[in-house]
């Protein structure tokens, strides 16, 4: 069934000769009608049968083939008179400018025309076709102001275009017919200096006789609930150029005065412009009757919603999924847990064999309904066939090797999982499948960070590989654990996270649990020996963690506070786990077992101490309230003092520079130096307040998660015990507002702290209204700059990804784009793989260290 | 260290990259046995190899990220004001997409001056920055009078500035003369008086004169518009704002191999490419660590070799890059599609599909990574 690869290997681009265009058609358009009295397409027309079918149970008259099979034919028309092509405009311009107007050569004397095109061929070959492009564009230029023909010696006239598509020889008009017939003229051998291709291309083909009309299979209409039919823009657009077309015809024959003639053949030629690009500056775009302006041939091709990056780069897939998703530390780093209902709607095709066909069998005994079950089969003929109660005894009874069942999804399955926008290579990784209860996607927190996600309402999409090479290529290439360390910069991206951390923490801390609980809790995290936990009644915390480190593992680190930590055989001796050793980034701890025990291993025990650690806090009971933010009457006295203290300074300094003795800074004026020194004061004084908070708050759980870096900062637990701070906006102080002044609360020329955003109440007491509303100026400039800046970077990024997507190793070590041009002789000067290095670099102290001391 | 330690350790240069050697240099205990220092060089070698990267890697790719994932943690604040002495500094987002556009005017152009002893002292430094920053004639005078029925124009002159500037009234005319050509100039004690030497005609020649004359350069190098002094280490260098390198380095004191400037242009007119290229990966990496963020400098060396791969600076733009691209819908999937379709069509181009994106367009395995090896397994 394997299909046979068919390869494309090249793509060529030509323009159609009118020969052309009438050899490959399958039909003359003859008359704008589309249907006729039946609602059957008409002979000749617009929907003619033979340029393809877009109603079901037609046939084509072409190729016999129904709807969804003939992929569409082109069909013609003969213009009654010639018209110019929109988009070849410039390039007959450029012909017409430098070429003789009576014999037709081009304006360069014969001896330097030869120099000039082996010039251009060697600079093609040599440089690009890019490089050749500018220089035919120079050559061009230094030609066409040339006033006599070198061959036949005629004067030459100026010849300019009058947008969109007028040409003027002085002040003559001349007609596409004119055109055409000078193009004609060039001979073929002097076409290579502009970079046409001397055999398959005329000049005279970009001035249009004849015209294609494009299959209906491009252009299908839409049948509207009411019956009626809705026909697309290019069929509407085709329909008006038809019209004219036989309009123009009949005149001509008629001997219609020349007025009218020109006329029509105007009309004809906006037409045909429009027809192309509806979006030419100089002329009014076709609209529809509603005011609607049509959607022709350019604007179905560019943009963001045009085929190329809409259809052609971007794809759409079946066998995939999109819900909610929701945390679930209990289940592993590199799961995914799915909603019963969707595993029974995903598939995964599976072959039947010897050796799998007793369940497999079991599958289809189940059928659709019940899991785990089977939707499909797929016979060895191709054909396929829904399993449901009705057909499900004959395929019982047929099913044998060679079928290939399309069964539910069932635990361990491959699956890919992504979250947009996907900003780098770990925003999809593979998981295995677990079916869980429930309506939403599970993953373990550990892992949000590479994807970015949080669980306030995100949508996550799924997709299974349906064929073995895709599946293995996922699981090897792309499950979680292969992505542990980022490609950026050599750190891990996964880690523990918020109550894995905390509770760590506090277990390696304080907790001592009795030896039954502690077992418990071991337990939950899927321990099964505890051999090596102590023979003691009372456990403590630290104890506890050991049992899940490896029994070899020795490590000598710091912890956040920078007290050492100390693991020596697998036993945690002094010290706390904390983010500096648990978290992702830094990691120190998870970064050493990662090097020495690889992968899988790491990524396990991750996800063990994670359970532990939410497990731990569970049994403990962790939360916050306001009572976590209560300062001592001595503490609040302190804060007082220290703001009273640089609000004086402040005045200070102020008197400083109305005094005029304030020394200013280098390069800065004297209110600039003014500003910079009260900024520096007063940022102080926020600094040391939060110190004499954090010095007070002793039994709090903000603190604690502060300290262990789960979540916020100490500046968070300043900000909502002891003082907000000063405002700044754009790194000065708050200065907009009214004249002088920034809020009318306040007296004019007032350079006092409160008067510029130093904001001198906290969270918890609460803020006074000037202060909020100073808050807001700087919450609504953040908020503006990220709105900013977020399509900006997508745009950069977009840029990056398009310039670089070709480049690749090749296996000399060379660094190479599409075309083999050499970018660097060794990837990144040294061929080291960023992902597979300690931070950029090899960790040599490390190795020297195993060496020397065993 | 021993000498055959030392040359054992360097024997492996070719096979452990240059870095890591120095570093093993550095750290390598002094009473290492011979035995343990070739198990060390071994296994260095070996996780060299192990990190090394593979055939196929689609290394572009995976820097673009590097970088434009981190782009969204960026800061869009142009003005940046890094410590109390320093200059305006574009940094951010937008600096970053300025070196990347290859801009030929960037919004905060910068040298950074390096000085040859002793001129990088303390006490030297002011005087040297006075004589570089660019003092145009508008800043020394106090004041002009425009003489209408005489035409003239008399200036009165700053004399406390150009003290200041260690100038002096007489060369002052001296430098202005030849650029007022249709005047005649009377030097006095605080300034000078220009008379029309034609007939009178029009006030407008009297009046063209001093909008001419406020940005004629008395002093300095052109460009140079502030400049600042600042401690780098243990020496004094200049910061200025506006470059102009092709003047500054013929000045005696700076010293040409330190001395920078950050248009990637003019560095290219200057240095050469290869400074180039080693400007936009000092820049970006300057931006990026002032941010707080962490980008392995392999990435950016790979967008700086592409941008300058051709011997010229090339932004990774439409204009830029993307152009020279072999690929018709490699550039047409980029922008402005329809202008490289014509085009293609007018030249017969063809389109040999070797990149990423015309095959994923026809439904083809990518050549990268494991689309890369031509194997075929016979089929029974």
């Amino acid at each position: 069934m394997q299909d046979v690869h068919k390869k494309v290997n090249s793509i060529s681009f030509s323009v159609f000769s009118p020969q052309m265009i009438t050899d490959s058609a399958a039909a003359k358009v003859v008359t704008p009608e589309l249907y006729d009295r039946e609602g059957y397409p008409v002979d000749g027309g617009l929907m003619d049968l033979r340029l393809g079918v877009i109603d079901p149970g037609l046939r084509c008259k072409m190729c016999g083939q129904r709807l969804k099979e003939c992929p569409g034919h082109f069909g013609y028309i003969e213009l009654a008179r010639p018209v110019v092509h929109i988009k070849f405009v410039r390039h007959i311009l450029d012909l017409l400018r430098s070429s003789c107007r009576s014999c037709g050569r081009v304006l360069i004397p014969e001896e330097s025309l030869k120099r000039y095109i082996s010039l251009l061929n060697k600079l093609g070959e040599e440089e690009g076709f890019e490089s050749r492009r500018r220089k035919i564009k120079e050559i061009v230029a230094k030609y066409k102001i040339k006033m006599k023909c070198p061959h036949c010696e005629t004067k030459q006239e100026k010849i300019r275009l009058e947008k969109p598509y007028n040409y003027f020889e002085g002040d003559i008009r001349l007609s596409p017919i004119e055109v055409r017939a000078r193009l004609e003229k060039i001979p073929a051998g002097d076409l290579a200096l502009f970079g046409f291709v001397e055999k398959k291309f005329r000049p005279e083909w970009m001035i249009l006789t004849v015209m294609q009309i494009p299959p209906v299979t491009m252009r299908p209409s839409i049948t509207l609930e009411s019956g009626e039919r809705s026909e697309d823009d290019l069929t509407h657009k085709l329909g008006d150029i038809v019209r004219i077309n036989q309009r123009l015809f009949e005149n001509i024959n008629a001997g219609a005065p020349e007025v009218i003639i020109e006329d029509l053949w105007d009309l004809l030629q906006y037409h045909i412009t429009t027809f192309f690009d509806n979006a030419i500056a100089q002329l009014p775009p076709a609209r529809h009757r509603g005011g609607q302006i049509l959607k022709t041939i350019s604007s179905r091709l560019s943009s963001k919603e045009g085929r190329f990056r809409h259809n052609l780069a971007g794809k759409r897939t079946d066998f995939s999924a999109r819900t909610v998703i929701s945390p679930d530390p209990l289940i592993a780093l590199n799961e995914v847990g799915i909603p019963l209902s969707m595993a029974m709607h995903l598939t995964v095709p599976e072959r039947v064999t010897e050796w799998n066909k007793t369940y497999l069998k079991k599958y289809v005994e189940n059928g659709p309904k019940k899991y785990p079950g089977a939707n499909y089969l797929l016979k060895p003929d191709g054909k396929r066939k829904a399993i449901t109660p009705e057909t499900q005894e004959e395929i019982m009874e047929e099913f044998d090797t060679g079928y290939v069942v399309e069964r539910h999804l069932i635990d361990g399955d491959i699956t890919l999982f992504n979250r947009q926008p996907s900003l780098h290579r770990m925003s999809m990784m593979c998981h295995k499948v677990k079916v869980l209860p429930g309506r939403t996607f599970r993953l373990n927190p550990a892992v949000c960070n590479p994807y970015n996600a949080d669980f306030d309402g995100d949508e996550m999409n799924l997709h299974i590989p349906q064929t073995e090479e895709a599946r293995s290529e996922a699981e090897i290439l792309m499950l979680v654990e292969t992505q542990l360390i980022s490609p950026r910069d050599g750190l891990s991206v996964v880690g523990c996270i918020h109550d894995a951390i905390t509770g760590n923490y506090l277990l390696t801390k304080e907790l001592v649990f009795g030896r039954e609980e502690a077992i418990n809790i071991l337990h939950t995290t899927g321990v099964e020996d505890f051999s090596s936990l102590p023979s003691k009644d009372k456990i403590d915390g630290k104890e506890i963690f050991s049992v899940l480190l490896p029994k070899d593992f020795s490590f000598v680190g710091r912890d956040r506070a920078g007290t050492t930590v100390k693991i020596s055989k697998g036993k945690l001796v002094s010290g706390v786990m904390d983010k500096a050793n648990l978290g992702q980034e830094s990691g120190l701890m998870l970064r050493n077992i990662f090097e020495k025990y690889g992968s899988a291993f790491t990524a396990e025990l991750l996800g063990k101490i994670s359970k532990l650690g939410i497990v731990v806090l569970a049994r403990r009971g962790f939360s916050i309230g306001l009572g976590d933010m209560d300062l001592s009457k001595v503490a609040e006295e302190e804060i007082q003092i220290i703001v009273d203290k640089s609000v004086e300074e402040v005045a200070k300094i102020i008197d400083q520079y109305y005094a005029g003795t304030l020394q200013s800074l280098p390069g800065r004026s004297k209110q600039e130096t003014l500003e910079v020194k009260i900024l520096e004061v007063l940022n102080k004084a926020r600094n040391k307040s939060g110190d004499v908070a954090m010095k007070q708050v002793t039994k709090s759980n903000a603190l604690i998660m502060a300290r262990c870096g789960s979540r916020g900062n100490p500046l968070n637990i300043a900000q909502m015990t002891a003082i907000v701070g000063q405002q700044a906006l754009r790194g000065k102080r708050i200065e907009k507002g009214y004249k002088g002044r920034t809020l009318p609360y306040f007296k004019e020329n007032d350079l006092s702290p409160k008067a510029h955003g130093f904001i001198r109440n906290n969270f918890k007491t609460g803020l006074a209204p000037f202060e909020f509303f100073f808050g807001a100026m700087t919450g609504r400039d953040a908020l503006m700059d990220t709105a900013l800046r977020t399509p900006k970077s997508g745009y950069l990024y977009r840029r990056l990804s398009n310039a670089m997507q070709d480049l690749k190793v090749e296996y000399d070590g060379t660094v190479r784009d599409a075309s083999g041009r050499i970018v660097q002789f060794s990837y990144g000067e040294d061929g080291l793989d960023v992902s597979k290095t300690t931070s950029g670099t090899i960790h040599v102290e490390g190795i020297v260290k195993e060496v020397t001391q065993g | 260290m021993k000498k055959e330690h030392l040359k054992k350790i360097r024997s492996y240069s070719g096979k452990i990259p240059k870095p890591v050697l120095d570093k093993l240099e550095q750290i390598m205990p002094d009473n290492v046995s011979d035995k343990n220092l070739s198990s060390i060089m071994e296994m260095t070698l070996a996780s060299v190899n192990q990190a090394a990267i593979e055939p196929g890697e689609c290394v572009g790719l995976v820097s673009a990220q590097s970088i434009g994932e981190p782009g969204t943690q960026m800061t869009l604040n142009t003005f940046h004001f890094a410590g109390v002495a320093e200059m305006n500094v574009t940094t951010g987002l937008p600096r970053i997409i300025e070196i990347f556009d290859a801009q030929k005017s960037i919004k905060t152009p910068m040298m950074e001056l390096f000085l040859h002893s002793p001129h990088n002292k303390p006490e030297n430094i002011a005087k040297l920055s006075a004589q570089i920053k660019e003092t145009l004639f508008g800043e020394i005078v106090r004041e002009f009078s425009l003489n209408i029925f005489e035409q003239t124009l008399a200036v009165k002159l700053n004399l406390e500035t150009m003290k200041n500037l260690d100038l002096e009234v007489k060369d002052v005319v001296k430098i202005i003369r030849p650029k007022a050509k249709t005047f005649t100039v009377e030097a006095k004690d605080d300034g000078m008086i220009f008379s029309y030497k034609g007939k009178a005609s029009e006030v407008k020649e009297v009046y063209n004169l001093k909008e001419k004359l406020r940005k004629v350069r008395i002093k300095g190098i052109k460009g140079v518009s502030q400049v600042l002094p600042v401690k780098r280490g243990e020496e004094y260098i200049i910061l200025t704002s506006g470059t102009n390198l092709k003047d500054i380095l013929l000045l005696p004191e700076v010293d040409t191999s330190k001395t920078t400037s950050n248009d990637l242009y003019e560095t290219f007119k200057v240095f050469g490419i290869e400074a180039t290229r080693q400007l936009i990966i000092d820049e970006v990496f300057k931006v990026i660590e002032a941010q707080g963020l962490n980008i392995d400098i392999r990435h950016i060396m790979l967008v700086a070799d592409i941008m300058c791969a051709q011997g010229k600076v090339k932004g990774i733009t439409r204009y830029g890059v993307v152009k020279e691209k072999e690929s018709v819908l490699a550039r047409a999937s980029f922008e402005t599609p329809i202008k490289h379709l014509i085009h293609a069509a007018l030249e017969g181009e063809i389109d040999n599909l070797t990149s990423v994106v015309e095959n994923v367009m026809i439904n083809q395995p990518v050549p990268l990574g494991t689309g890369l090896p031509g194997l075929v397994t016979k089929m029974k």
